[in-house]
């Protein structure tokens, strides 16, 4: 998540969602909340029923447009043209919350000469390599940044290669921010407030309701609504899911809602921050504690394969800063190779530093499989995931698989990935037989939640245990007891092999305790683990200021020290709520916070802004931090402490006033000197399919993008292919679970949502002759299935320049198997990777649609009763 | 006795359909498994022999800048339909063997050990709420979660209602509650919000009553909702008169055929 992680820090939800009902108003944009996270809703409906008003931002009405006081429907992909306006309302009349922005943020950071704006460059920033298709960043720093120590920050090489990835959440490896000039007044001109002021002064209400099809009426009432509810006295929030992350431009989407924030001074305080909504169950927990090739639990980096990098000592230089929270970069590192290589990691091999693997290319998910699809890999495992109906281009994804020797997937059902061989629309066409598919497939049952112990990390970094209720049934296993078994058998085959490239394996610290009949590791003694403990007697560690560089302790995960403070407290399984933000009911990483950076939630001084936003504050008589939340601060570092960022080191040079700790300058950032590779500001482009052409700069779509195009992932003519001239977008509905593996497998979920349906306005439907409850054929260049037809005024064409611009939903939790089955709507996607985190855009693309006969579903479908009975 | 009831709040519901789900968890209720329909959302469509709790939605024309909450306009109204154990219950009043009865919190239950299938509570329920199952033939519908009431737990469709629109309670308790929040809602212009609670009607009132907005029919909420026992009075009344004018009218037959000479 480096939208959040460049912009504050970490890549988490800033706020909890029981900290929503405190909001006086909320705006939810790139999410349905009402109907993915029906349950975290609560408190928006509290906070509703307590006069905040309530903004759904989505082109279609959904579930939570019905329980909104405003709902704006935008064109699919405008999003940084509408927060661009809201910023640029905010920058025009003054409204920022001043004092909050010139002490907590980088507003009076003066910036290079050399740095050119998309303003100035049509949709360019400096910097842009047209050969290589990516940016040089050394002209975003701040000035003279670039020329200190490498001290406080890699700098030049290393600064290049931060752009991008889950691994730089920590913001990158910027140069020495120490050296960076401000002007406090923020008049200077090249400072970032006036960088940020020029930079948006085009996403003017006339440029939004030209862009997005906003009417600039209802434009500038979200508008007011919003920013009149931040300030001293009152916070707004905003929440988001996939809707925002599933672009071309995704992160840039998140850090425009980062910069709304931190200009108006809704980060660390009560009712206000960033909800990122995660897609499912303990997707926080899986970057937490990643299963990401370019990261390592605690968002440390993985390292790079290069030639000057063979060392610890050289990862530490490049990766560690000398203020803030990475300052303790190698304590965190160190502890972690303890954990993973135990006694064999010593001082004298670097604690096993070379024995990590290292980073060669793009191995992100949509990276390999396009090396799948072309020969390059053997085998795969697959487990909680659905690839062959539940990723973009569903055809190629399934193809790919067909190229393996051997496919694993472990399931609690037999799902598409596993069935595709025999079942899949190409087996059952002939255009790809079980006979010319020589993929040797393991299908492996999996134990269900309530069959396993283990935790999950939430939305809001809350890491919940749940004990096992039942046994799973016959041979069904959780992956705990998998993965162990798997290690064990590979190491024992590597022990007959005694090959260098099996000495990490080897070495790996594997003495789980187990249990059971199936001996299996309990989940708790994994915990303890990743929460660390002293080497020398296996002793807890209780905080994170306890890790070591000198071997002496071992840490799982960094972050997630203090979840098992003791032995016998694990702190993931406490239910014992005390207050709303529920303190006593799990348990928060970092340090139970519930709410980060609530160092912010008071004024320099230390006390709090307003009485009615009050969370956390300097206690003068006791000598430290206190309030209603656990400080996100060193406890007893005064607001007065001077900050020292010239020469001090740790946190402690930062100084009392400073919020933002894992920025080596402890403030927020409005502007991202380092981290991104797409630029340091947002700047509105056109999905990389696009009915329209971008209107404010000759560039039309992020130049930085991965489009990916082959002949088997092919795009339409952009702008405005005749042959596709709607806008589709997918979704998903309350009913369903993802690509439907834990849903349409369950008679009580499946006939609530029986079958795929396509979403479109009467309009649409008068001029393609679409009937209600018949078929329509929907087509991509990847793909055209067939779908019922729901007719509904909740869908509505944007008037774009005196242009109607139809848009058309589609949910995709069907496929193949299971109770009820449908058509994947993921095969009408198109591979393409968005230039940060890699990932595809689902949210705005082209397609055409027709009516259809549907002879093809109704086959499908014509026994339902029969397999449930 | 006490009153168990529902307070259902359609301004308060998110259509997220676990209420359905748990019911059925609960009662182990087997699926209904319709097609779908192109209904909204919905696909169980009605309240049924195997739908205990069912989730309408009613679709409006939302405006621009407008959301459901808009007290202006009613755009996609959500509301969660159930058994309304009537006062004065149809069904109870028609069965012939006995399986339905009143219990202890004043609900209507109905004993399928004893149900015969008959369906008179079928046709007799002015809400369209109990149904026979198409395959086992007997008629089935909401316990108002019974057992769980027995063990002093709230009925499984409002244990789970993420935002409480399912509300639980004792009647009079409830009809106090929708009463403030009907000024609630008012106070802040929504001028379409009602409550539903057919006192005045032959079922005397519900002990499932419900806030929607716009025209309670659209919900499945009658206006006048007719008990057929009410008419009972009436019906042997009418029949007593056409078996007396029968009766009379042969006997004149019958007379006028003596005095004529044959």
């Amino acid at each position: 998540m480096p939208g959040l992680g460049t912009s504050f820090g970490r890549g988490g939800a800033t706020t909890a969602q029981q900290d929503l009902s405190n909001a006086d108003a909320i705006l939810i944009m790139g999410s349905s909340m009402a109907e993915n996270h029906p349950v975290g809703f609560q408190w928006v409906m509290e906070a509703r029923e307590h006069g905040a008003k309530v903004i759904h931002v989505d082109p279609r009405f959904t579930r939570t447009s019905a329980m909104a006081d405003i709902w704006v429907p935008l064109r699919a992909g405008s999003d940084i043209a509408f927060l661009g306006g809201i910023i640029n309302y905010v920058l025009q009349n003054n409204k920022e919350f001043r004092e909050y922005v010139v002490a907590y943020t980088n507003a009076s950071a003066i910036l290079r000469e050399d740095f050119k704006d998309t303003e100035d460059l049509n949709g360019f920033f400096s910097g842009w390599d047209d050969e290589k298709k990516q940016y040089d960043p050394t002209s975003w720093l701040y000035a003279h940044q670039d020329q200190g120590s490498r001290e406080n920050g890699g700098g030049g090489q290393a600064h290049k290669q931060a752009s991008g990835g889950h691994g730089k959440d920590r913001g990158g490896e910027m140069g020495d921010p120490a050296l960076a000039e401000t002007d406090p007044t923020l008049e200077h001109p090249r400072c970032v407030f006036q960088v940020l002021k020029r930079h948006f002064s085009r996403y003017t209400p006339e440029m939004v309701e030209r862009c997005c099809g906003v009417a600039q009426d209802v434009f500038l009432r979200c508008a007011e609504i919003f920013v009149n509810a931040s300030g001293p006295e009152r916070t707004a929030a905003i929440c988001y899911a996939v809707g925002w992350t599933q672009h071309s431009k995704g992160v840039q989407i998140i850090r425009s809602a980062a910069i709304l924030q931190l200009l108006l001074g809704n980060i660390g305080r009560p009712g206000g921050g960033i909800l990122a909504l995660r897609g499912h169950a303990s997707i926080q927990g899986s970057t937490d504690v990643p299963t990401l090739y370019d990261i390592l639990p605690g968002y440390l980096p993985m390292p790079f394969f290069e030639a000057d990098a063979n060392t610890l000592a050289d990862y530490i230089k490049k990766h560690k800063t000398r203020t803030g929270t990475w300052s303790g970069l190698d304590n965190y590192f160190i502890s972690l190779l303890k954990a993973y290589y135990g006694e064999a990691a010593t001082k004298d091999n670097d604690y096993g530093f070379n024995w990590l693997p290292r980073v060669t290319g793009d191995h992100s998910q949509l990276g390999y499989w396009l090396d799948m699809q072309d020969g390059k890999m053997d085998g795969l495992y697959v487990m909680g995931q659905n690839p062959a109906v539940g990723a973009s281009n569903g055809k190629l994804q399934r193809s790919a698989l067909s190229k393996l020797k051997w496919l694993v997937v472990r399931d609690m059902v037999e799902t598409e990935t596993a069935s595709f061989w025999y079942a899949s629309p190409e087996a059952v066409s002939g255009e790809l037989p079980p006979e010319k598919i020589g993929t040797e497939i393991f299908l492996f049952p999996a134990a269900g939640t309530a069959e396993k112990s283990g935790t999950f990390t939430n939305t809001q970094r809350l890491l919940q245990f749940r004990n096992k209720a039942v046994d799973p049934p016959g041979d069904a296993r959780g992956e705990l007891w998998f993965m162990y078994h798997l290690g064990r058998r590979i190491r024992e085959k590597a022990k007959r092999n005694p090959a260098a490239r099996n000495e990490g394996l080897l070495a790996l610290n594997w003495d789980y305790p187990l249990e059971g009949p199936h001996n299996e590791p309990p989940a708790e003694a994994v915990l303890r683990e990743i929460n660390g403990y002293h080497v020398s007697d296996r002793t807890q560690l209780a905080h994170i200021k306890d890790l070591k560089n000198d071997g002496s302790t071992a840490c799982g995960a960094w972050i997630y020290c203090g979840v098992f403070p003791d032995k016998n407290r694990n702190r993931a399984n406490e239910r014992k709520p005390k207050d709303l933000l529920g303190h006593g009911w799990g348990f928060s990483w970092p340090n139970d916070c519930r709410i980060i950076y609530n160092r912010a939630s008071a004024r320099p001084d230390g006390q709090p802004w307003s009485e009615r936003k009050k969370l956390v504050w300097w206690d003068a008589a006791e000598g430290k931090w206190t309030g209603n939340d656990h400080p996100d601060f060193t406890e007893n570092l005064a607001p007065d402490t001077p900050s020292n960022l010239r020469e001090g080191h740790g946190v402690q040079a930062l100084g009392g006033a400073r919020p933002f700790t894992l920025h080596q300058d402890g403030v927020g950032w409005l502007y991202v000197p380092s981290g991104l590779k797409d630029g340091p500001l947002p700047t509105h482009y056109e999905p990389l399919e696009s009915p329209v052409h971008n209107p404010l700069y000759d560039q039309e779509i992020n130049p930085a993008a991965k489009k990916r195009e082959r002949p088997d992932n092919r795009y339409a003519k952009s702008p405005a292919d005749p042959r596709y001239p709607f806008v589709l977008m997918t979704y998903r509905l309350t009913e369903h679970h993802t690509a439907g593996g834990m849903s349409r497998y369950l008679p009580r979920l499946s006939e609530l949502q029986p079958e795929l349906f396509v979403e479109v306005s009467p309009q649409l439907a008068a001029e393609r002759s679409l009937v209600n409850g018949a078929y329509a054929r929907v087509t991509t260049p990847r793909g055209s299935i067939e779908a019922r037809v729901l007719v509904t005024y909740r869908l509505k064409p944007i008037q774009l320049n005196g242009k109607m611009i139809h848009q058309v939903g589609m949910p995709y939790h069907w496929g193949y198997s299971g109770l009820v089955k449908g058509a994947a709507a993921n095969d009408l996607l198109v591979i393409s990777q968005e230039p940060n985190v890699r990932i595809m855009e689902t949210k705005a693309l082209v397609c055409d649609i027709v009516p259809a006969g549907g002879e093809l579903s109704k086959m499908r479908n014509q026994s339902m009763a029969e397999r449930v009975s | 006795m006490k009153t168990s009831a529902f307070l259902t709040d359609s301004t308060l519901c998110i259509g997220c359909k676990a209420c359905e789900v748990a019911c059925k968890e609960w009662n182990d209720v087997p699926p209904d498994f319709t097609e779908w329909r192109g209904l909204s959302y919905d696909n169980t469509w009605a309240l049924s022999a195997r739908t205990w709790r069912h989730v309408m939605f009613v679709e409006g024309v939302p405006e621009i800048g407008k959301g459901g909450n808009d007290p202006a306009t009613m755009a996609w109204g959500l509301l969660s339909d159930v058994c309304k154990h009537c006062e004065v219950a149809g069904c109870l009043e028609a069965c012939p063997t006995g399986a339905l009865v009143r219990t202890e919190f004043n609900s209507v239950y109905l004993q399928p050990d004893v149900c015969n299938g008959c369906g008179y509570c079928v046709v007799s329920c002015p809400f369209g709420v109990v149904a026979k199952d198409p395959v086992d033939g007997r008629a089935f519908k909401c316990t108002f979660c019974y057992d769980r009431q027995k063990a002093d737990l709230m009925p499984a469709c409002a244990k789970v209602c993420p935002t409480q629109s399912i509300q639980f309670g004792e009647l009079e308790e409830l009809r106090d509650r929708a009463q403030q929040r009907i000024t609630e809602l008012q106070d802040r212009g929504v001028s379409d919000a009602s409550i539903y609670d057919p006192l005045d009607t032959s079922v005397a009132g519900t002990h499932a009553i419900f806030i929607v907005r716009g025209e309670q029919k659209a919900y499945n909420l009658p206006p006048n909702p007719e008990v057929p026992t009410t008419y009972l009075k009436s019906a042997w009344t009418s029949a007593a008169v056409a078996a007396g004018a029968l009766l009379v009218g042969t006997m004149i037959a019958f007379l006028g055929a003596g005095g004529r000479k044959v």
